[in-house]
């Protein structure tokens, strides 16, 4: 992992642009890790990384207010904006707004659907649609994202209410992990979910960003 | 939101008491609403007016408070459990008394989607609104739908979606009502996190509604249009 806050600071408050890069990528806090290891990785040191908080996917309706305020606010910096986030909940609205702004984004419904790559993705939804996914990040801040927000913490009743419906757990592994295999298994267990280990690495992420 | 320890429902007259309910639903007190609504019984109130002054008022409330961001998913799914266990008491009663029924909805989560919450609380909030509902569950294809309206001879049909890939099936059932020459015999109502009022006009709804209070009102408006236009004609 190379130069990401920590997961508590890019789920609350995300990352400032290093300023040190001509094409300014806006990404979910979700993704910053994935991205800056890719970077490193590439060598792509022409990609600068701002991400908005991680948190915003508790409620998709403020993300697309909250990148164009952040397209508008550094687009004069820069020689080109790329937006690392996928329809997310939006409904469509993302993607109009960026098509408005000028800017490009990721392709695909969400971050799990491009980590799988988004036709992959695609072929297998039909059959399966009890599953719930969480990929490294998401395993790593569970507690945080599904956990808390769903009352759990506070509520355990409310479990089968709200993941009565699912079938199964599948973790989306972007690295080997043993540690993050273990605690996504238990988040599974928690949930009272099967589990699945699938190895995606980072998917279509990687050709989106070898574009720019 | 009050402090329940040294309240003792059955001391507290009607008004008091049902503004109690109406706290212990946003605190979502289950064996609390039960007891409130056998008090109210108990005291010769009708039931559909238990009904709609002691729980719909409540979940109202707990309603706008969603939507203005006080309250969340949890505390929601508690009021929603708390109303449920209330309904439970009055419904036999209801059908018993004659309830108003305004009208009746066919309601399901679209095809390739397990997501159900909120169409659970629309449900639970139409029925509380005297509207009879049939919930075909999730995962609908567009055959259950068009069988259950028929079957039903339904008013409206109410569709969710949750995911962002599977809010396009809306248009599969509402063309596919269209192709059958259906689609004017019903309220078609969609809602869903992803959606917005553009994405209902886009594939043919009458109404996109953001939550179970903006469903509720404009099943009764849709449903209030109808009546006057058989009373004109």
């Amino acid at each position: 992992m190379t130069g990401a806050p920590d997961d508590r600071t890019l789920t609350e408050t995300g990352l400032a642009p290093g300023r040190n890069g001509r094409i300014l990528l806006i990404a979910c806090g979700a993704l910053a890790r994935e991205i800056l290891d890719l970077r490193a990785a590439n060598g792509w040191t022409h990609l600068d990384l701002t991400c908005l908080p991680a948190k915003l996917h508790l409620y998709p309706e403020k993300i697309t207010a909250a990148v164009e305020e952040t397209v508008e606010k550094h687009r004069a910096d820069y020689d080109g904006i790329f937006v690392v986030y996928a329809d997310c909940g939006t409904g469509g609205l993302l993607a109009e707004k960026c098509r408005a702004l000028g800017v490009e984004m990721v392709a695909g419904p969400h971050c799990y659907a491009f980590f799988e790559g988004n036709d992959r993705f695609a072929e297998h939804a039909e059959t399966e649609i009890a599953a719930f996914y969480l990929t490294d990040f998401l395993v790593r801040q569970f507690d945080a994202f599904v956990w808390k927000p769903m009352g759990l913490d506070r509520h355990p009743e409310l479990r089968d209410m709200l993941f009565g419906n699912y079938e199964k757990l599948v973790y989306q592994a972007q690295t080997e992990d043993p540690a993050l295999d273990a605690k996504a298994r238990d988040c599974a267990l928690r949930l009272g979910l099967a589990y699945e280990r699938r190895f995606t690495g980072y998917g279509d992420l990687k050709g989106a960003l070898a574009r720019l | 939101m009050a402090d329940e320890e040294d309240i003792i429902l059955s001391e507290l007259d009607d008004e008091e008491l049902v503004l109690q309910m109406h706290d212990d639903l946003y605190d979502g007190l289950k064996e609390e609403i039960e007891e409130g609504v056998n008090i109210l019984l108990g005291r010769d109130w009708a039931p559909y007016d238990v009904l709609t002054k002691a729980l719909v008022a409540g979940m109202t409330i707990v309603g706008a408070d969603f939507r203005d961001g006080i309250l969340f998913v949890p505390e929601v799914l508690l009021a929603a459990n708390a109303m449920k266990a209330g309904m439970a008491i009055l419904k036999p009663l209801l059908a018993e008394t004659g309830a108003p029924k305004v009208g009746k909805m066919v309601i399901g989560t679209v095809k390739g989607d397990i997501h159900d919450i909120g169409k659970n609380l629309v449900g639970m909030m139409m029925e509380g609104a005297g509207f009879e509902v049939v919930d075909l569950g999730i995962n609908n294809p567009v055959e259950k739908y068009l069988e259950a309206l028929e079957r039903e001879e339904a008013d409206i049909l109410g569709m969710s979606a949750l995911l962002t890939t599977t809010m396009p099936y809306m248009k599969v059932v509402i063309d596919t009502l269209k192709e059958k020459g259906m689609r004017e015999n019903y309220i078609v109502l969609v809602g869903g996190a992803p959606l917005n009022e553009e994405f209902g006009r886009a594939i043919g709804a009458d109404a996109y509604c953001r939550d179970a209070a903006v469903a509720v009102q404009t099943a009764k408006d849709f449903i209030a249009r109808k009546h006057n236009k058989l009373g004109a004609g």
